[in-house]
């Protein structure tokens, strides 16, 4: 029983990361922008979130950092998208290269340093409880606001107004700016909330996670994340899902070596990628859903007519 | 205040124009970064952007460097032109790769001047394969191929690996994980004597025109343009979608799977697991800064490689750490991209209408 | 013009050029050193302690020599170039630091026969061309008689990367290592198929303390799992380089790569003309595999069995394979008392008798 427990929680540290990075992506292509660049955010926001928390020696300030500087990067992807109308696609492979350049940069002299152990939620009680204690009450504080934060994506969508309008200019951004909203404005508050989630996801693995930073240690995340959210078909709790289910079988095939399972390592690292697509084929064939939620001004520049 | 106004067609003078304004702005940047790091920035801007060009070695690397880009960046632009988003090109390269390479390790001892044909068939077999599964996912289960065509990636460098392990590699190879040397028929035949310079680069000039040509020319090549920019349209006129993506995938992955073979039995000249340095995303970059058009494809592999080299001298002139280079590369595609506003809009001085001065 | 002057020629503008730009760099007569490295330097692991190497050598002949490094190198089609232009701009002695730059550095080699090359881990040489390696068992050896001195689970986790003979006789070497002070030692080994993931690493340390290990042995280049186990409160073994800063309480020991003296001793060969291509495979006696300082909380009389073991093994009184020894599958491959030879240990691809799993054919 305790080895289940141990296994759910090592699912649940593999996959916070890709939670952050994937809802963050996801609430920009409702708005009709692909950022690319999310590999870049998590890195920029991995080194920002480690170097100000050893400096600062406080947690929150470092977390916060490593979202400013994810919100920075997905900024400047805003203005060259949204302002000079730049090509999505490109740029966000551009911000990848320029961010990991940027970051590996920045982290010169931070490699050999470590971080102590982030906190964690530690109720009287109720965390000693058998098996639920550890994973109910016993995660660090991000892996709670991982959650929260898609439950919040949710609701955006489905109950308010700005999530209408989001949705209203990923579909038709014409129409959007017709009836008088502000196409762009919208759009760069999307990048902005995206951007510092990625920055989130990164930090979670240099501050959290491991703790310490290494140049590259986002180890292609930010590309998973990206596949997780056309995965999910655009719905947040399907973007939860496919992070758990993406974290839980890399957890789980590491776990099958452990107990001598006699297939090729190489074989066994294949499975989260396989199984993703498969899982994907099998959730796609009802072809009215994915139309649906399918932002339909994906990727496409918008010009306001003058 | 400043309007930015669409054009009705593209500027000429602009399109030339501006990649040439993208270059100094990037060398005023560079010149800032360089400063800022401590190194002598304007050698540094010379390493990077002319040294390699004042060479014959360095002018070959550069076409090295810039075949497989330009050979996935082709078939990816035809895919993008159709709103087929193929991001799996990496992918298709190591199965081509591995395809075109098995081949050469099953004749292995053989001559004749047909295995190396042989092997640019299987390559791109192999690549077509690999970019099979996308398109039938995507027409038979609407699955959506951004997500398989990536997922695909990493199982393929992973498959590669899990053989130059196992059964492909090198029996007198002490065990280590690489595969024999391709014998000389087996290699591509090179065009500079002493240089790396290889025929592969000629086959990526052809298929720039024989793509060029598709475009301009082929129906075919008509409903990939009308497709990209009206499905809607498109359906109306009976084409079909479902020939569409089947055609832009298999293209772009049989492209990317000569690439692999190229590389493999260029370069390299036998299978490593390092085989794979990440042509197939770069790639997704080339085929945008050229424009989506075959020979803008050309130019954007071309000065993508020139970075990388030249980065690589900066390196070792001047030992600039590598992050520098990306940084450098990231802010060159910034401005080049950025630049697409000059070629397609007009901007313009446009004098408040009166009713909004009032209200502000 | 033939082709050979054009491309003189070309070289030659190449140089002017280069003099134009830096007056001044080719004035003194220094000796040049290049050194190609596979990762960052700051991967506190295998590159970083290359470069540890370099600056020793910087140290040590201060300004008689010049040294270029090049990081990030992958091991593809881009090596090749990168040791071309090393060689091409006049270094007179090039390091390449990763077992895939084998046959690029000796292809380049063949078109530079003045320039001396040292390929790190590989086994091809030629006029010009020297390999050389450490002996990372015997230090994988003396850590698993710690290892199995130190596990109370008498499980012992091992986060290995890909399959190649250097991890495979690590592993057989860690796990006699622990045999013989421990019969009851059980290895458990994960291959997370990279050699440079954190968060994976730390996943795969995860799952086996999680599977029971209380010490993990890693193969593998970044310190995650290293501080997994601090934070688990139980043991590992540092790998590449001290990783102390990320285990104060978990590390044991760690076995530290020093490049430095070989890099010094081959620098000064070309110096004064004694230069010649070989294979040198250092091990403890060398110096140029050293074991960082045992913890403080391994008690006295292992501290004392590990030293002997790393004084004898060093003295050539013990090496780690010697038979009997049987493979994982019961065929016997060193009679009793018979050492293995350098030849059959550099291309191990076989499970020692005990060790669970199984490797790639």
């Amino acid at each position: 029983m305790d080895l289940v427990v141990n296994i759910l929680l090592g699912i649940i540290v593999a996959a916070t990361p890709l939670v952050f990075a994937a809802i963050g992506e996801l609430v920009v292509e409702k708005s009709g922008v692909l950022n690319l660049g999310v590999e870049g955010m998590m890195i920029v926001g991995a080194i920002a979130g480690f170097s100000v928390t050893l400096e600062s020696g406080n947690y929150l300030i470092g977390i916060v950092s490593a979202i400013l500087a994810g919100a920075l990067m997905a900024l400047l992807f805003g203005f060259l998208t949204q302002t000079l109308l730049a090509n999505q696609v490109a740029t966000g492979l551009a911000l990848t290269m320029f961010g990991l350049g940027l970051a590996a940069l920045w982290g010169q002299s931070y490699s050999g340093k470590t971080a102590d152990k982030f906190p964690k939620l530690d109720i009287p009680l109720l965390s000693d409880l058998p098996v639920v204690g550890k994973l109910v009450f016993g995660q660090d504080y991000l892996v709670y606001l991982s959650v929260a934060l898609v439950l919040a994506v949710s609701w955006f969508f489905r109950k308010t107004r700005g999530g209408l309008i989001i949705r209203a200019i990923g579909e038709n951004h014409e129409a959007a700016h017709a009836i008088g909203y502000p196409v762009v404005f919208y759009r760069y508050l999307a990048l902005l909330f995206g951007g510092g989630c990625a920055g989130l996801g990164g930090a979670y693995l240099s501050v959290v996670q491991t703790p310490f930073w290494a140049e590259d240690m986002t180890a292609g995340r930010g590309w998973i994340a990206l596949a997780l959210v056309v995965f999910a078909a655009w719905r947040p709790g399907r973007a939860l899902l496919g992070a758990y289910l993406f974290g839980g079988i890399t957890i789980l095939q590491l776990h099958s070596q452990g107990f001598g399972v006699k297939i090729e390592a190489q074989y066994l690292s294949m499975l989260p990628y396989l199984a993703t697509i498969m899982v994907l084929v099998m959730i796609s064939s009802d072809r009215m859903k994915v139309k649906l939620n399918a932002p339909a001004c994906l990727a496409q520049s918008f010009r306001a007519a003058t | 205040m400043l309007r930015i106004v669409p054009r009705r067609e593209p500027s000429r003078t602009m399109q030339i124009l501006t990649p040439i304004l993208a270059v100094v702005l990037t060398i005023l940047a560079g010149l800032v970064l360089f400063a800022l790091l401590g190194k002598d920035p304007f050698r540094a801007i010379y390493i990077i952007f002319f040294q390699p060009l004042t060479s014959t070695y360095a002018l070959a690397e550069l076409t090295v460097k810039a075949t497989p880009l330009v050979l996935i960046g082709i078939g990816l632009a035809m895919g993008f032109r159709a709103g087929v988003w193929n991001i799996g090109g990496e992918g298709q390269f190591v199965m081509g790769a591995l395809a075109g390479g098995s081949v050469a390790l099953a004749l292995h001892g053989s001559d004749g001047f047909w295995i190396l044909p042989m092997m640019c068939v299987a390559g791109a077999l192999g690549g077509m394969v690999w970019a099979a599964i996308p398109a039938f996912l995507r027409t038979r289960f609407n699955a959506n191929e951004i997500l398989t065509s990536l997922m695909l990636v990493y199982v393929a460098i992973l498959l590669l690996s899990v053989l130059v392990h196992g059964p492909l590699r090198d029996p007198e190879g002490q065990n280590f994980p690489e595969s024999r040397l391709f014998g000389d028929m087996m290699t591509l035949p090179v065009l500079i004597e002493s240089t790396r310079a290889h025929v592969g680069f000629v086959v990526a000039l052809i298929a720039i025109v024989v793509a060029w040509l598709f475009l301009q020319r082929h129906i075919l090549g008509f409903q990939i343009k009308v497709q990209g920019q009206a499905s809607q349209a498109a359906r109306f006129a009976g084409y079909s979608e479902k020939r569409i993506i089947w055609l832009c995938l298999l293209t772009s992955g049989g492209l990317a799977g000569l690439a692999g073979t190229f590389e493999a039995a260029g370069p390299v000249g036998q299978l490593v697991p390092g085989l794979p340095v990440g042509y197939g995303f770069t790639a997704i970059i080339v085929a945008f800064l050229g424009r989506l058009h075959p020979f803008g494809v050309l130019l954007g592999g071309l000065v993508m490689a020139l970075t990388y080299i030249g980065g690589e001298a900066a390196q070792i002139a001047m030992s600039l750490p590598s992050a520098t280079t990306r940084v450098f590369q990231g802010m060159l595609l910034f401005f080049l991209l950025a630049m697409d506003l000059l070629v397609n809009e007009r901007i313009r001085w446009v004098p408040r209408p009166k009713s909004e001065r009032a209200m502000g | 013009m033939n082709l050979k002057t054009l491309i003189k020629f070309a070289a030659v503008t190449a140089a002017v050029a280069t003099m134009a730009v830096a007056p001044g760099a080719v004035q003194a007569k220094k000796l040049k050193v290049g050194f190609v490295y596979v990762g960052p330097v700051g991967d506190h692991g295998w590159t970083y302690q290359h470069h540890q190497g370099l600056l020793a050598v910087k140290k040590a002949f201060g300004d008689k020599v010049e040294t270029t490094h090049v990081e990030n190198v992958q091991e593809g089609p881009d090596s090749e170039r990168v040791i071309q232009q090393l060689a091409q701009q006049g270094h007179d002695v090039i390091f390449t630091t990763s077992f895939g730059f084998m046959n690029p550095t000796l292809k380049v080699a063949s078109r530079f026969p003045k320039v001396k090359f040292e390929h790190s881990t590989g086994y091809k040489r030629s006029k010009n061309v020297s390999t050389y390696n450490i002996r990372f068992y015997e230090g994988r050896y003396v850590a698993g008689v710690v290892a199995g001195k130190m596990t109370k689970s008498n499980t012992i986790g091992y986060i290995a990367s890909f399959p190649i003979p250097e991890v495979i006789m690590g592993i057989n070497a860690a796990y006699l290592g622990a045999k013989s002070v421990n019969p009851n030692v059980k290895f458990k080994i994960v291959w997370v198929s990279t050699w440079f993931d954190p968060g994976k690493e730390s996943d795969a340390a995860k799952a086996l303390v999680d599977q029971g290990a209380d010490v993990l042995f890693q193969h593998t280049d970044s310190p995650a799992a290293m501080k997994l186990a601090e934070q688990r409160n139980i043991s590992a073994i540092g790998q590449a380089s001290d990783m102390k800063a990320f285990g104060r309480k978990a590390q044991l020991t760690a076995l530290v790569n020093n490049w430095g003296p070989y890099y010094i001793a081959r620098v000064k060969a070309v110096m004064d003309g004694s230069w010649k291509a070989q294979d040198t495979w250092g091990g403890l006696k060398s110096g140029m595999l050293t074991i960082a300082g045992l913890n403080d909380r391994v008690p006295a009389d292992v501290k004392a069995l590990a030293a002997k073991v790393q004084a004898d093994i060093a003295s050539g009184k013990l090496h780690p394979f010697t038979g009997p020894l049987e493979k994982q599958d019961g065929s016997m491959f060193l009679k009793s008392g018979e050492k293995i030879s350098d030849k059959a240990l550099s291309g191990m691809k076989f499970y020692v008798k005990g060790i669970e799993g199984s490797l790639p054919k």
